[in-house]
């Protein structure tokens, strides 16, 4: 039997919090949990640093990547099964690359990234196509079946009602970790029907449409997403925890830049610092690792980075206060050269930190093929943008939302009354 | 701080207008693949390179009151214009940004028209790729439009002028 057709004897469940069980039946996707690549998301969290704000907020990649490839499994074998715009034949393909979208992610991936000037696409891709564990189970199935799998996940496959599955306005990526952060959150704001939306989704073309029937369902899910990102992944201690992590990776490689020498070689952060990362280099970083190091960088002489450190480790954060750039910008000049003669260096400790630093993609029906909008079939069978239909939608799509916090130690300001005042202590 | 903010003011006060979102978008990614040092992170979607970063970003610049943007209804959807305003000019004229030649690079590329730029943008999006896989993959992505062998000459020339613009 071919290896893209085998089945494993018995189905294998993993029991999920969100989904109740993961089903695979398989024996390619139960080989591609297997690779070493594919464990290795256990140790990235899927929320980062949102754990110093939500404790639950421990879960991983690993978890995320088994969630989405779960809804889509329910999508490919109940509601697109037999349908005629569905290619069978796309099914395998569909599934591989739901679980393995996420594969390049990196430690505490968004700071990381900017950093280092690295795009976890890029690694995925990469991890696909190079000498892995992945590389060698999808070649399994066929010679050119790596490179179909890293087309879908980059959305540069020709078919693209599979690309939407895992990368639309309303896809499986989404459903799963709006359900899944608001489960281990704790919060009660991502919730959604993902059932009903499952039941009126319906292959078009080369989009996935929805029932009209069912638009409730949708602006329920609209609403979550609004909900999620400005109670949780907004959330201004988040994104304080994320200033002061992005400034450590700053500081460490200007540091190396500098020629310092540091107490501990940071061996695993050299391809980094120089910008040479290879894959190999790559797959080693997890965020055990990153916290290793913060961990005894406590300990260097430097004293901004042992000073950073320390906060991020013992959830020391920034303070913040709301910032009107508009109104504002000549204030932060002023507040910059408070800072540099108190001795404190505004580089580090005195950040802007915006919404377009943390891009979340709100609902907006756009411009025309600015981005594809989630259309409504309508009983006629015309396609309706949803914001056309929805009062709901159309009231916050519309609306304009951005936000500016200014981040400082409130410990290191709290002698000078000058700052304090400009601050508005 | 701010610095990302003032080169997006900077390439729309060197550009006068720019009509249409999506034309603002591949301004910007062109110009960043010119190795103009925009921070905006870019990715391939639905109908080509597009960076939600840079959405924000406008957005922001928009509430600041440093961008004026005007909406009009263009057929089923709408269109943005975006120019700068007086205290867009202000903020500019206290961050100052160093991109020599982007304000010629920008007004070519705000010349041209829409199903060329986005021929232009994909092909730099595959820009890793050799040119016949480029060709192929272009062809595969963007198989509504229909690109000619013509028009792919005329982008890779457009591409090549624009480098040496660039460079200037």
């Amino acid at each position: 039997m071919a290896y893209s057709a085998e089945k494993l004897n018995e189905e294998k469940v993993f029991k999920d919090p969100v989904h109740r069980y993961i089903h695979v039946r398989d024996r390619a996707i139960w080989d591609l949990v297997g690779t070493k690549e594919f464990q290795r998301l256990r140790r990235i969290k899927q929320l980062g640093t949102t754990y110093l704000t939500f404790h639950g907020a421990e879960h991983s990649r690993f978890n995320h990547s088994l969630g989405v490839y779960e809804i889509v499994r329910r999508i490919v074998d109940t509601v697109f099964a037999g349908r005629p715009e569905w290619n069978e034949e796309e099914r395998l393909l569909s599934l591989c690359a739901a679980l393995l979208h996420d594969l390049g992610h990196g430690p505490f991936s968004h700071s990381f990234e900017k950093v280092f000037d690295l795009d976890h696409e890029n690694f995925t891709r990469a991890i696909i196509l190079g000498d892995t564990e992945v590389n060698k189970v999808l070649t399994r199935i066929s010679a050119d079946f790596p490179k179909k799998v890293a087309d879908v996940i980059a959305k540069t496959y020709e078919d693209k009602l599979v690309v939407s599955l895992i990368s639309s306005q309303i896809d499986a990526d989404r459903m799963d970790y709006l359900q899944r952060d608001a489960y281990f959150t704790g919060v009660s704001y991502g919730h959604f029907d993902m059932e009903r939306i499952l039941r009126v989704m319906r292959p078009k073309e080369d989009q996935v449409v929805f029932k009209q029937s069912g638009m409730h369902a949708v602006e329920d899910y609209i609403m979550s997403r609004y909900q999620m990102y400005w109670q949780v992944y907004f959330h201004p201690v988040t994104r304080s925890a994320e200033v002061i992590l992005t400034k450590i990776l700053h500081r460490a490689k200007h540091l190396h830049e500098q020629g310092y020498s540091f107490k501990h070689m940071p061996l695993h952060f050299y391809s980094l610092f120089e910008e040479k990362v290879t894959l190999e280099d790559y797959l080693k970083l997890d965020e055990g690792v990153f916290l290793y190091y913060f961990q005894i960088w406590q300990e260097e002489e430097d004293e901004v980075l042992k000073d950073l450190c320390c906060r991020f480790i013992n959830r020391n954060l920034f303070k913040y206060v709301e910032f009107d750039p508009a109104r504002e910008y000549k204030k932060l000049a002023k507040l910059s050269q408070l800072f540099v003669e108190a001795g404190i260096d505004p580089e580090y400790y005195l950040v802007v930190d915006s919404s377009s630093d943390l891009p979340y993609d709100f609902y907006r029906p756009g411009e025309e093929e600015e981005r594809l909008p989630i259309h409504l079939q309508m009983k006629n069978g015309e396609l309706r943008e949803l914001s056309r239909e929805s009062e709901i939608v159309d009231a916050i799509s519309g609306k304009r939302r951005t936000d500016h916090k200014l981040y400082y130690p409130a410990d290191f300001v709290s002698g000078s009354e000058e700052i304090r005042k400009l601050l508005e202590l | 701080m701010l610095k990302d903010h003032a080169k997006i003011i900077h390439a729309i006060a060197l550009s006068g207008e720019v009509i249409g979102r999506k034309k603002l978008q591949k301004m910007i990614y062109i110009a960043k693949k010119m190795n103009f040092p925009f921070q905006e992170r870019f990715q391939f979607h639905f109908y080509g390179p597009y960076s939600e970063e840079l959405t924000l970003r406008v957005e922001e610049l928009c509430n600041m009151g440093f961008l004026n943007e005007v909406k009009e209804q263009k057929g089923g959807y709408y269109q943005y214009r975006y120019t700068l305003t007086e205290a867009g000019e202000e903020f500019l004229g206290e961050h100052s940004v160093d991109m020599p030649c982007l304000g010629d690079c920008l007004g070519d590329i705000n010349s041209q028209n829409a199903r060329f730029l986005e021929l232009v943008s994909t092909i730099l999006y595959f820009d890793s790729l050799p040119e016949d896989e480029v060709k192929e993959k272009v062809l595969t992505v963007k198989k509504s439009q229909k690109y000619t062998d013509e028009e792919f000459a005329n982008a890779y020339q457009y591409i090549e002028n624009l480098k040496g613009m660039a460079r200037q």
